[in-house]
């Protein structure tokens, strides 16, 4: 009965190498950022100090609260193109229900804040409720399906405001979105209770485990009695709200609301969440990877301003950084095949 | 064993772990050209991880391996197949999003000299081939499309016209109808006659006795006999592989076996006029509590099809459902579910999860009921555990994942997800596909105890004795109409196979 003994004990007994192997999709992402944290450190001597950390997270929360929810949907080896135009128009919405200053040139529709910020929430849900139902009710890829979206939301936020900038968004957001308390951005705070939430979704509910047996195998999460279509609709509708979420604070952060403010977030955001390693395929990875990959990220962006190099040349380091991940994510995933042979 | 002969392949002493446990311990095997060798033993016994070592497929192993007396070390399934082995995977290893021709062809197109692939000859010379092995099907179709039978048969012409010298076929009858498994063999001699080295395992031990000339016996990762065919009986091998006495275990059903009265419990299901574009015409029956109801058919005959409408993965053209006298029209999997409808597909990839470990694949398809918005996972072991010391599933550890666990006790976790709430109509597709004898017992055993608790069972089975060994009434499915019924009257092997 040893060798039942020695399976009991769990992986360890599995041997050191395999066990790296299948966990390198964890591995990785984290000696990136070390990596990366100790260049920059050596480089510049203003990038390892408490106030640059604090630039770092605040530099990253939008990024973060946008990434919870796409997280939710790369888990289940679907994607959200829409995220970053959805961010935007529930930002401009929000600012288009609050009064505007008089110079502001916008047909807006002044109501109190919290009903704005329902409405604003109501809307991004919406759009990800189209998206859902595209998804599994018509059948159009995800891919394609938030692609669409991307313009849509687009399409809204233009006629919303129109190429004018709004500025004023209800109280709540504004403290949330640029206050801080006792030294601490709230932006940070809400960023972090996200991501703890999403974690905590993840892990310990029946949801959550849904999600993972569903971006697992689909099929068998089928042939399990599983709601698959409900399921991978609510991922939509999450991604969505915490989209939105992310572009309200965003506009309170930035201090305006416009369009193609968050143009940046798409691709900074999938990058989050794969370059920490969640697998393209589904099924594999979470919070916890993503916010590894926040912190690459925001490590990455930071520490390039504090070394001299030229911003056009920063653009394509990132290009490559991304690039490396991706590999790196594929390769994770035949490495745990491999070593799970 | 030809005398004298350099074996064209042969394993010294072949130890093999995974971890901590080992799957093959110091086993010597040898291989002769122009023989074919069977392989039997119980689920879990390492016959599948023998044959992976052989195909390159594990790579990691000590002991020594020999073809044509030279030592070689393969570093995948490539170095494998350049040296001329080929193999036919226990699970199927097809592609499924590929056209049947690409599959036939899978790693090798032709290609013209643009470097572009020669569709039209593909799709002609694996026609042929596929002809040649007595399958009519359109080499242009998905493969994915075509029933789980056929693409097993697809697989197999692939690696027998390889023109491979060693070919390793793990468990290649399952999915076949006795005519298929005829024609197999007959292309087995063939390639036997031309001096191909054939290894061919099986749980059905009839076949081996028949179509082998060498039987090699494993039992718990080491080999425990090996005779030639001729000199041994199947209650002798039965008793090699278990280390009891087998005759009670394995009827053969050539002889008449009396069906019961139908039972006048209360209808449970009842089908009516079921239509679905050329898979299925008219059917019409009834399923009671307490009874199994045995379907038999040839593969193809509309059985996977009658099975995914029962559970809601499929949409009917025509005709009703009636669940306990409620008519149903199951828009989800999880709607036939909640209705009290559970089915076990014959295809585990299915309906497992091979990343995740065993307690998470039983618990899926009750999660709901044993917890609300959190998690219990230490309930969903204990439900785990109770399942896999019922149904002794090897090895016992909730926490391993899926993918560990060989093909037999794999199929043992497909039926564990659904006996902790039983529910009321439960639908078994090929349930003893790929067990052993005492594991195919065990199954007979637990469906027998579901039957006692007011199950309504329906098997459905291209196997005629699975059909036999289960049912209280069988009924037999012809392309897709249902020809013919057996009840309160005597019923064995041939009638079957002359009824369908
Ligand atoms: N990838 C793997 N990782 C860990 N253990 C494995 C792995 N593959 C097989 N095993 C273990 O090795 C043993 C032998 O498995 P193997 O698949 O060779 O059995 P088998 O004789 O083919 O059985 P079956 O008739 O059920 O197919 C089993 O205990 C199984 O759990
Ligand atoms: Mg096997």
């Amino acid at each position: 009965m040893s060798s039942e003994t020695a399976l009991a004990t769990g992986r360890r007994a599995r041997g050191f190498a395999p066990f790296l192997r299948s966990q390198m999709r964890n591995i990785a992402p984290f000696l990136t950022l070390i990596f990366l944290t100790a260049f920059f450190a050596f480089a510049s001597p203003s990038f390892a100090t408490l106030d640059n950390l604090g630039n770092i997270l605040t530099q990253v929360s939008v990024t973060g609260i946008i990434a919870v929810g796409l997280t939710f949907v790369i888990l289940c080896a679907e994607i959200d193109l829409s995220i970053a135009s959805i961010a935007n128009v529930t930002g401009i919405a929000v600012a288009y229900f609050t009064l505007q200053e008089s110079y502001v040139n916008i047909a807006n529709v002044p109501l109190p804040g919290v009903v704005a910020i329902i409405l604003s929430i109501l809307l991004c849900a919406l759009l990800g409720l189209v998206n859902a139902l595209g998804l599994t009710v018509i059948g159009i890829p995800s891919f394609i399906m938030t692609l669409a979206m991307m313009q849509i939301a687009a399409g809204i936020s233009a006629l919303l405001v129109r190429g004018q900038i709004a500025y004023k968004v209800p109280s709540l957001i504004t403290t949330l979105g640029s206050g801080s308390i006792g030294g601490i951005p709230w932006i940070v705070i809400v960023a972090a209770l996200m991501l703890l939430g999403g974690h905590l979704v993840l892990t310990y509910t029946r949801f959550g485990r849904y999600v993972y047996m569903v971006g697992g195998n689909r099929e068998a999460a089928e042939y399990s009695g599983l709601n698959v279509k409900l399921i991978l609709g609510a991922v939509m509708v999450i991604s969505a709200v915490c989209s939105g979420i992310g572009g309200m604070l965003g506009v309170a952060h930035f201090g305006s609301a416009q369009q193609n403010e968050f143009d940046t977030y798409l691709l900074d955001s999938i990058a989050a969440v794969v370059v920490g390693g969640t697998s393209l395929f589904g099924g594999r990875g979470g919070i916890g990877n993503t916010i590894v990959g926040l912190f690459v990220l925001g490590v990455l962006n930071n520490g390039l301003d504090h070394v001299n190099i030229d911003s056009f040349l920063k653009i394509l380091i990132r290009g490559l950084i991304l690039l490396a991940a991706l590999v790196i994510n594929v390769y994770a995933q035949r490495l745990r095949e491999k070593a799970a042979e | 064993m030809p005398e004298g002969q350099q074996p064209i392949l042969e394993l010294q002493g072949i130890t093999k772990s995974f971890g901590g446990v080992e799957a093959l311990r110091g086993v010597d095997f040898a291989l002769y050209s122009g023989e074919i060798h069977g392989l039997v033993g119980e689920n879990g016994a390492g016959k599948s991880t023998l044959m992976k070592i052989i195909a390159g497929v594990h790579t990691e192993f000590s002991g020594h391996f020999l073809v044509d007396g030279q030592e070689r070390h393969f570093h995948s399934a490539r170095d494998a197949h350049a040296a001329g082995i080929a193999m036919v995977h226990q699970e199927l290893s097809v592609a499924p999003d590929l056209t049947v021709a690409e599959n036939v062809f899978l790693g090798n197109q032709p290609i013209n000299r643009f470097g572009l692939v020669q569709w039209r000859r593909m799709a002609r010379e694996a026609g042929e081939q596929l002809a040649r092995f007595g399958i009519d099907v359109d080499p242009m179709a998905r493969l994915g499309d075509l029933p789980i039978g056929l693409q097993q048969l697809i697989e197999i012409a692939r690696v027998l016209f390889s023109g491979a010298r060693i070919v390793i076929l793990d468990e290649p009858t399952s999915a076949l109808s006795p005519p298929e498994v005829e024609r197999l063999f007959a292309t087995l001699k063939r390639l036997r006659q031309g001096g191909a080295a054939i290894v061919f395992i099986s749980h059905f031990i009839e076949d081996i006795l028949r179509v082998s000339d060498t039987v090699t016996v494993f039992r718990n990762g080491r080999k425990v006999a090996e005779t030639a065919s001729a000199a041994t009986s199947k209650g002798a091998l039965i008793e090699a592989m278990i280390g009891r006495g087998g005759e009670a275990l394995e009827h053969s059903y050539t002889d008449d076996l009396m069906l019961p009265r139908p039972s006048d419990s209360s209808v449970i299901l009842k089908v009516d006029q079921l239509s679905l574009a050329r898979s299925l015409r008219e059917v019409s029956f009834e399923a009671r509590a307490g009874e199994v109801l045995g379907i038999y058919g040839f593969m193809g005959c509309g059985q996977q099809e009658l099975s995914r409408i029962l559970f809601g993965k499929l949409k009917p053209d025509g005709g009703t459902l009636a669940v306990e006298g409620t008519p149903k029209s199951f828009a989800s999997t999880a709607a036939a579910r909640r209705a009290g409808v559970a089915l076990v597909p014959e295809s585990r990839r299915d309906m497992l999860f091979h990343q995740e470990p065993v307690y998470k694949n039983i618990s899926i398809s009750i999660l709901d009921r044993i917890s609300s918005l959190l998690l219990k996972p230490a309930r969903e072991r204990d439900i785990a555990k109770r399942q896999v010391e019922q149904l002794q599933i090897r090895p016992p550890v909730v926490g391993l994942d899926l993918g560990m666990l060989s093909g037999g006790n794999q199929q043992k976790v497909a039926l564990a997800k659904w006996l902790t709430y039983p529910p009321k109509l439960l639908v078994l597709c090929e349930p003893t596909r790929g067990m052993d004898v005492g594991a195919k017992n065990d199954v007979i055993n637990i469906v027998r105890n579901l039957r006692a608790r007011g199950l309504a069972i329906i098997v459905l089975s291209t196997e005629p004795e699975t059909v036999l060994s289960l049912a209280d009434r069988i009924l037999v499915l012809k392309r897709g109409a249902l020809v013919r019924e057996f009840k309160n009257e005597p019923v064995s092997k041939d009638r079957l196979l002359e009824a369908a």
